[in-house]
């Protein structure tokens, strides 16, 4: 038990618990944009892998970071172009195409890593992002360490949380992309167009996916590794179920999944050796199942998720 | 009347023509409106006048003809095609029979919706605010601004769709078929707020397949028969039998019920309790009696609870608390208890809830049956025997299709409610709940429906009508009951109540005393 | 502007041409990335092609590889039929070997008649259950089964991981994380000598003729297709739509768990947790290429194992990586979901 109070009131546990959020925060930010526009984007998982190589990459071969970080997004964007030309205009299923961009936009990344790379024993690595110091900010006791020493993507994370956040409530796009997952028809019958709005929301929504993975290589880590999203995509889904694909909830969501993440981590160094490290890590996943379940009677979803909408359909 | 003869063109519309496939759906339709106008666009289901409508309003795009619009200046423009956007901009609105509504957004949300450029920083709610609230002093339409949508009733629905096109400063109004819904006394309600706007110089085409209201509002009335407008004359002296004679292009006899001598009670419903969702009404102890040989018609507006009643009696949906006897045996409700006990269920919706549209003709028709010996044996489906009970089915009802092994989709609305009558009607049914059964039918269908459970009736079956259609209601009905707020009104005589006696008691403002 | 117009009915030829087309395409596409890495492409193409029918050794090594892509493929059709998309056959696959290796590795000693069944009979209980979780989630719950069954693959695998450090890890394996092998009366033998082609293809081909009989021809399969395609129309016919995905699911996890035990029975002889290269995964591709038809599953598996067996010896030879393979299969899944636009609507321009 004191262990436990130990971990928790330690300034480097809040410090690891935002940076293991950072990636699920892109993801869930990308996913519940998607989602709110009546598309389901199961092509996350594949977008993570391919904004990590394609992020990384760009780096190694000798672009700054932020290029990297651009060349990571616009990744996403093309793929999350394919996926939304296949179910917008041509209607087709979600699922299966979502679970085809994931396996293409994975194959294709770890392809295109062996062409890039033929024969390494280790995986090279780069120069990541450091963490920034903030003069006055980043020396204050408990908060300075938590919050400001991360990295500056965690800071475009939180900016991104913001700004979607206005877009969606305040401006008059972010009233069409709401309206258009609740009833297209109102959406058309209001002169808007259905499928570009729905296009720019998953192409937008792809390439904050793919930022997701680019933190994991430029930032988290330094190189690339096979397997390296390891699910969070689909956590990423899950959560924003569980967020009620609200912003609010779903940054929230993040950071306690996060926490959750750095706690079992610290604490299988505690207890180790007694419990298989396995167990400990398929806790995340049976965490993000219990979430879903919690809140799936009360799901406020969006009317027109996975419905095609087809012009002048009535 | 406000318009006069001479009044101007502010709608010209030339030559019209859409084909979907081998359907032709409009051909060759001229039409003018005029300034303080209402025309009324008459025909049955089918006939090709919401085609029509989307055409102006920009959902589809005519393979043939032009739409000219006034400008400003009273000058007829060429309107660009397939834009609801243009439509908008030349001053067209359209109230739609399914309203385009996002219900979870306020009404000024709804009402704001792609009024600003998708490009720019600001909602201006509160400006938006303050037009609306001038505009409802205007009209004389009143909702309340921050409301939910899905809130609303359907009155205020149809009044928020209504102030939509207005916000965009319509100047020419199309509705479609907007008294589907109302009551009797909305209808009224909904003429007064008409007259009113044409009062105020607008235009508007109102689309109808009811006769009698088209007649009680229109200055002018245009036919279109199958596609094309086979007539375009002024309402005023226009005889209702030629008019529906010209819809339908023959004589056309309505169906009589004669009176009989109904039978001992069938289907007894008592104290059922469903409770509601989503600011709906539940149902509160409603019973009811349907007696052997009888139609007990019930109406009410759509959202007071009949749909949860026709759940109740079709078995989706299980009461909290009450029961429900057939012929005295309480049946526990499932959708198979209810088809083994011999309920037999027209649903509302055929393509929602009664067929499955990639399964053929025979398949579906089997669907309600497959623990029967006729469908299969031993687990195994014998084709040869489904195959024959479809052919069977297809020749007495009258099918339209190719074959048995048809897809259900292909088959026009009409068709596929011919085979759930034949799937109803072949288990020899001692109940049948039929739940708008002629929704979205053409008369020719229609008749057939009515015909059908009439006969159902003279032999015995114990027959529950829920319909909008309150003419099709007393028409159809021995006894009258009134769904309003989740409480189902005692059962009246049909011959002891009017349309207007109907529709005080759905707005809840009359006893059935 | 586009206009679909629905077509009536499709001709088998239609479907398979389709089908066959897809695919074709995928390889098409696939030509950039070869050329990409520098590889000559026809020369590409055609050792694949050898190295997956260019002997008969190099068949049976195909259809060795097809054996789990036919029952995971088979998991998949039945599943999304109903419109449950079973995505985890990667894990029910590893639970039926876990389950097979439990069992079958000298807990229990009896002649082959016995111990063979009972480790198939295992293998796909502990698939079914697997996906009994998941499914009610979705009936009762309405939980989004996709999302459900990923994760659990990750908690499967992990799971395998602990076991096969621990109370399974072989004693005489040398120290490697794996499961002791299945004694002799417990394996499916070979089919043809000198090779690996074990019986559990046999076992395959059988499962897809019950399964085309079971959806085409009883009417639990009706049942399963109306409620695929319109459950609220199944539900108000009367059908009990609950049982009817329940035993989709436990049926899907059952023959995804046959997979696990079928390679560790057959072909591999112990349990390692890298047993299975993607087989779940492309269960999905074999299925959706085969548009969901059962019997279409078996040519469908033996394309697609070509394709990866193809690969490995032409990717050696050449110096390509084999994710060559995994990169055509998953654009023959999105060709395949385009090509069927074809197959339901007729495409007008104008």
């Amino acid at each position: 038990m004191q262990g436990v109070l130990d971990i928790l009131i330690s300034a480097s546990f809040w410090e690891a618990a935002i940076r293991i959020a950072t990636p699920l925060m892109f993801g869930v930010l990308g996913a519940l944009l998607c989602e709110r526009s009546g598309v389901l984007n199961l092509g996350i998982e594949g977008i993570f892998t391919a904004g990590a190589l394609a992020g990384w990459l760009s780096v190694y071969l000798g672009c700054g970071l932020w290029t990297g970080v651009l060349i990571a997004a616009l990744t996403g964007a093309v793929f999350g172009l394919l996926h939304a030309l296949l179910t917008v205009p041509l209607g087709l299923s979600q699922h299966v195409t979502g679970i085809g961009i994931t396996l293409f936009a994975t194959s294709l990344s770890y392809f295109v890593y062996r062409l890039s790379l033929p024969s390494v024993a280790t995986p090279p690595t780069i120069q990541p992002f450091r963490p920034v110091h903030i003069p006055g900010l980043s020396d204050l006791p408990f908060i300075g360490t938590a919050v400001f020493q991360q990295t500056p993507m965690t800071f475009l994370a939180f900016a991104l949380f913001a700004v979607a956040t206005f877009v969606l409530y305040r401006t008059p796009l972010g009233l069409a992309i709401r309206a258009v997952g609740e009833n297209p028809a109102a959406v058309e019958a209001q002169g808007l167009d259905v499928t570009l709005i729905r296009i720019g929301a998953v192409v937008v929504g792809s390439a904050l996916m793919a930022l997701g993975g680019a933190f994991l290589t430029m930032s988290a880590f330094n190189a690339f590794f096979f397997e390296m999203t390891n699910g969070r995509g689909w956590i990423c889904v899950a959560l924003t179920v569980f967020a009620s694909w609200r912003p609010g909830k779903a940054l929230l969501g993040a950071l306690l999944f996060g926490a959750f993440d750095a706690f079992q981590l610290r604490l299988q160094h505690q207890i180790g050796g007694a419990v298989p490290g396995q167990v400990f890590l398929m806790l995340p996943y049976l965490l993000s199942i219990a979430a879903l379940v919690t809140i799936a009677r009360g799901a406020d979803y969006p009317k027109a998720l996975m419905i095609p909408y087809f012009k002048g359909q009535r | 009347m406000v318009t006069t003869p001479d009044a101007p063109v502010v709608l010209s519309l030339r030559g019209i023509g859409k084909c979907f496939g081998a359907l032709v759906a409009n051909e060759g339709i001229d039409l003018d409106l005029r300034r303080g106008e209402i025309l009324a666009l008459l025909g049955e289901n089918g006939a090709g006048k919401t085609t029509l409508m989307n055409i102006l309003f920009g959902h589809y795009v005519a393979d043939e003809g032009t739409i000219r619009v006034a400008g400003a200046n009273g000058e007829l423009v060429a309107l660009a095609a397939g834009s609801p956007h243009a439509s908008l901009a030349a001053g067209i609105g359209m109230v739609h029979q399914h309203f385009a509504l996002a219900e979870s957004l306020t009404v000024l949300e709804n009402v704001v919706l792609g009024t600003k450029p998708l490009g720019s920083i600001k909602l201006d709610l509160a400006g938006a605010r303050a037009k609306l609230s001038a505009l409802m002093h205007d009209s004389g339409l009143d909702v309340d601004p921050d409301r939910r949508v899905s809130r609303l009733t359907v009155g205020e629905k149809q009044r928020l769709e209504i102030l939509k096109v207005l916000y965009r400063g319509a100047r020419i109004l199309a509705l479609d078929e907007p008294t589907a819904v109302l009551t009797p006394q909305e209808v009224d309600g909904l003429f007064v707020v008409l007259r009113r706007l044409v009062g105020n110089g607008l235009s508007i085409i109102f689309i109808s397949h009811k006769l009698k209201e088209v007649i009680a509002i229109a200055d002018r009335v245009a036919v279109l028969r199958g596609g094309r407008k086979v007539a375009d004359r002024t309402a005023e002296g226009a005889d209702r039998a030629m008019l529906a004679e010209l819809m339908v292009g023959r004589e056309v006899t309505p169906t009589k019920r004669l009176p009989r001598a109904p039978g001992l009670p069938r289907l007894v419903l008592n104290g059922i309790d469903v409770p509601g969702a989503h600011g709906r009404s539940g149902l509160s102890r409603v019973s009811l009696e349907v007696l052997s040989g009888e139609i007990l018609g019930i109406a009410g507006v759509s959202g007071n609870g009949q749909t949860l009643l026709a759940g109740v009696i079709g078995g989706t949906i299980v009461p909290g608390n009450g029961e429900l006897m057939l012929d005295g045996e309480v049946l526990t409700p499932s959708p198979r208890a209810m088809v083994r006990a011999g309920i037999g269920r027209i649903p509302e919706d055929r393509h929602h809830e009664g067929v499955v549209g990639s399964l053929s003709i025979a398949e579906n028709l089997a669907l309600e049956s497959l623990d029967q010996d006729a469908v299969q044996r031993f687990g195994f489906l014998r084709f040869e025997a489904m195959r024959q009970r479809a052919l069977s089915a297809i020749r007495d009802y009258d099918v339209r299709c190719p074959g048995p092994d048809t897809l259900i989709r292909l088959l026009s609305g009409g068709n596929i409610q011919k085979v759930i009558l034949a799937r109803v009607f072949e288990r020899a049914p001692r109940v049948v709940l039929a739940n708008q059964p002629t929704r979205g039918l053409d008369i020719g269908a229609t008749t057939d429906v009515h015909r059908r459970l009439l006969a159902a009736r003279d032999r015995g079956v114990a027959v529950v009508l829920m319909s909008e259609d309150l003419d099709e209601l007393l028409a159809l009905s021995d006894r009258v009951s009134v769904m309003v707020a989740g409480r189902l009104s005692a059962p009246m005589a049909v011959e002891a109540v009017t349309l207007e006696r109907l529709g005080l008691m759905m707005a809840g403002q009359a006893d059935a005393a | 502007m586009i206009r679909f117009e629905p077509r009536a009915g499709v001709p088998l030829a239609m479907r398979v041409g389709t089908s066959l087309g897809a695919v074709a395409a995928a390889l098409l596409i696939s030509a950039i990335p070869l050329a990409a890495v520098g590889a000559p492409i026809l020369k590409a193409f055609g050792l694949m092609v050898q190295g997956a029918a260019g002997s008969l050794f190099a068949f049976t090594e195909t259809l060795t590889r097809a054996t789990p892509l036919i029952f995971t493929g088979l998991a998949a059709a039945v599943a999304f039929r109903a419109r449950l998309y079973n995505i985890g056959a990667e894990g029910q696959l590893y639970a039926g070997a876990l389950a097979a290796v439990a069992v079958g590795s000298g807990t229990i000693s009896a002649t082959p008649f016995v111990l063979v069944p009972l480790i198939l009979i295992v293998a796909a209980m502990a698939g079914a259950l697997l996906m009994l979780g998941p499914t009610l989630l979705r009936v009762k719950l309405g939980v989004d089964e996709v999302v459900t069954t990923l994760l659990l693959n990750f908690v499967v695998l992990l799971f395998v991981q602990m076991m096969l450090e621990g109370p399974l890890k072989d004693s005489m394996g040398g120290g490697w994380p794996q499961s002791a092998p299945i004694v002799a009366e417990g394996s499916l033998p070979v089919l043809v000598t000198r090779t690996r082609l074990h019986a559990g293809f046999l076992l395959a081909l059988v499962a897809s003729v019950v399964m085309y009989v079971l959806i085409a021809r009883t009417r639990l399969g009706l049942a399963i297709r109306a409620v695929g395609e319109n459950q609220a129309a199944a539900r108000f016919a009367g059908i009990q739509v609950t049982r009817v995905m329940v035993l989709v699911g436990l049926l899907s996890g059952a023959l995804a768990g046959l997979a696990g035990a079928s390679e560790v029975a057959g072909l591999k002889g112990y349990l390692t947790a890298d047993m299975s290269r993607g087989f779940g995964y492309a269960g999905i591709v074999v299925a959706m290429v085969a548009s969901l038809a059962p019997l279409a599953v078996i040519p469908s598996a033996i394309f697609i194992a070509g394709i990866f067996v193809g690969a490995d010896t032409m990717g050696r030879t050449l110096g390509v990586s084999n994710y060559i393979a995994d990169l055509i299969v998953s654009l023959a899944l999105l060709c395949v979901l385009v090509s069927g636009l074809f197959l339901r609507f007729r495409i007008r321009f104008g």
